[in-house]
């Protein structure tokens, strides 16, 4: 029971240190924006992301990560998506494993400018409480995060510094809102506890510089196959919780690359963490993604309506 | 038993080599970028081109494809001949009157035969 208890402590700290799954690609004007594994970018889109496996040592445990996310476009700006996510707690007490609880979203992009190489989208992400295994700390209440997700790329930049505009970046700003403030908890002695569930603010954003852009709008550097496809970037992942029994920041940087092709892309980060709070020491990020749009542009991978 | 679990996974290899086929296959489907070109993008060439030549990573439609060349004044200096190679829908070409020297701007549009739009510019330099 003792190591049950703390493996569910651990769980929730592991939950609150995983980003939203939400991923997407997406063009606006010359630009494509990867669909970056780490921050939920503004595109829409039809896309399935499996597996996207992450290991990284949290604060006394072990946590392996294999999720899948599936999202459609109900029209050509509004789309749904759900997600999976299991997970794997080990320490020198014990493996707890199950999957936590069902993702589901909504996205609306409701600005794009292709001259600008810049869009913006609101959405809402609902963890579904009870929906997980308690085993890995999947909460008994649900926790829906409303966000403002954008991308910006910097196309429009003047010749003087022709060689930056491969730059873009996409950020998503977020508040999870648990749908209970706290909980009453009862340990193996019977001593209560009261477990406060506050709000938390999530920042995340992306830094990448597009070679593909590079090649096809700058300047030809002489890059083939396969590394005229790569994307090198960097992610950061930060939540901040902001009332009842808040604590400190926590977050990771992940610096990785990114392979876009036709169909799909993999993505591979390493992922650092920012302060003791959000882990001991560096982990890793794997990512396999699908472009549905592209891969069955006349069915599935059209918009419903 | 075995002989099902053997069957099933005789199924499931064989739908899992297809979805390979079908994502790796040279089907004309998704977006067209621009893979390289004809002079090279951002290059500076010794001596007139006799046309601007675009490969593409897609088969194009060619008649909501486009590709122009502009001077430095945004006026359009190309023969207005732009076609699709006969022998490689995916390469769009337009050829040139004698250029002076300057910086050339290339505007493309490829509308590639799922009907996915994609669209951008490029620049080179005719060095006297």
């Amino acid at each position: 029971m003792a190591l049950r208890t703390q493996l569910r402590l651990f769980a929730l700290l592991a939950c609150l240190a995983v980003p939203a799954l939400a991923v997407a690609h997406g063009i606006a004007g010359k630009r494509f924006f990867p669909a970056t594994p780490t921050t939920d970018d503004p595109f829409v889109a039809d896309e399935l992301s499996l597996p996207l496996i992450t290991q990284r040592q949290l604060p006394d445990v072990l946590q392996t990560r294999i999720s899948g996310e599936y999202t459609k476009r109900v029209t050509q700006n509004f789309g749904i998506g759900f997600g999976v996510n299991h997970l794997r707690l080990a320490n020198e007490q014990g493996v707890a494993k199950g999957f936590d609880n069902l993702s589901l979203s909504a996205k609306y992009q409701f600005y794009k400018s292709d001259a600008r190489e810049a869009v913006a989208s609101i959405g809402v992400d609902w963890d579904v409480g009870g929906s997980g295994a308690k085993a890995v700390g999947a909460e008994s209440f649900s926790t829906v995060t409303p966000g403002l997700f954008v991308g910006k790329g910097f196309g429009d930049l003047p010749d003087s510094v022709k060689y930056l505009r491969p730059f873009a970046v996409t950020s998503a700003l977020g508040v999870a809102i648990p749908s209970r403030k706290r909980s009453t908890t009862i340990d193996d002695m019977g001593n209560e506890a009261i477990e406060e569930h506050p709000d938390v603010l999530k920042l995340g954003f992306a830094v990448e510089y597009s070679l593909p852009y590079l090649q096809s709008f700058v300047k030809d550097v002489g890059l083939r196959e396969p590394f005229n496809r790569l994307i090198p970037l960097v992610e950061f992942d930060l939540q901040k919780p902001i009332d009842r029994g808040a604590t400190r920041l926590s977050g990771t940087v992940n610096p990785g690359i990114v392979w876009a092709g036709r169909y799909m892309q993999f993505a591979l980060e390493a992922i650092v963490p920012v302060n003791s709070l959000s882990g001991s020491r560096s982990g890793v990020l794997l990512q396999v993604h699908f472009f549905i749009d592209d891969i069955f542009p006349r069915s599935f991978g059209r918009p419903v309506f | 038993m075995t002989s099902s679990r053997a069957a099933l996974a005789a199924r499931c290899s064989r739908a899992f080599v297809g979805a390979l086929i079908a994502l790796f296959a040279p089907a004309a489907a998704a977006h067209a970028f621009l893979d390289h070109a004809s002079p090279r993008v951002g290059s500076t060439v010794h001596g007139p081109p006799a046309e601007v030549k675009v490969w593409f990573t897609q088969e194009l439609e060619p008649a909501f494809s486009a590709l122009r060349v502009l001077d430095k004044d945004g006026k359009q200096v190309d023969r207005k001949d732009k076609q699709l190679d006969p022998s490689d829908r995916a390469v769009m070409r337009v050829s040139l009157p004698q250029l002076p020297a300057g910086t050339y701007r290339v505007q493309w549009r490829a509308l590639s035969v799922d009907t996915h739009v994609t669209e951008g510019d490029f620049t080179f330099t005719v060095a006297p």
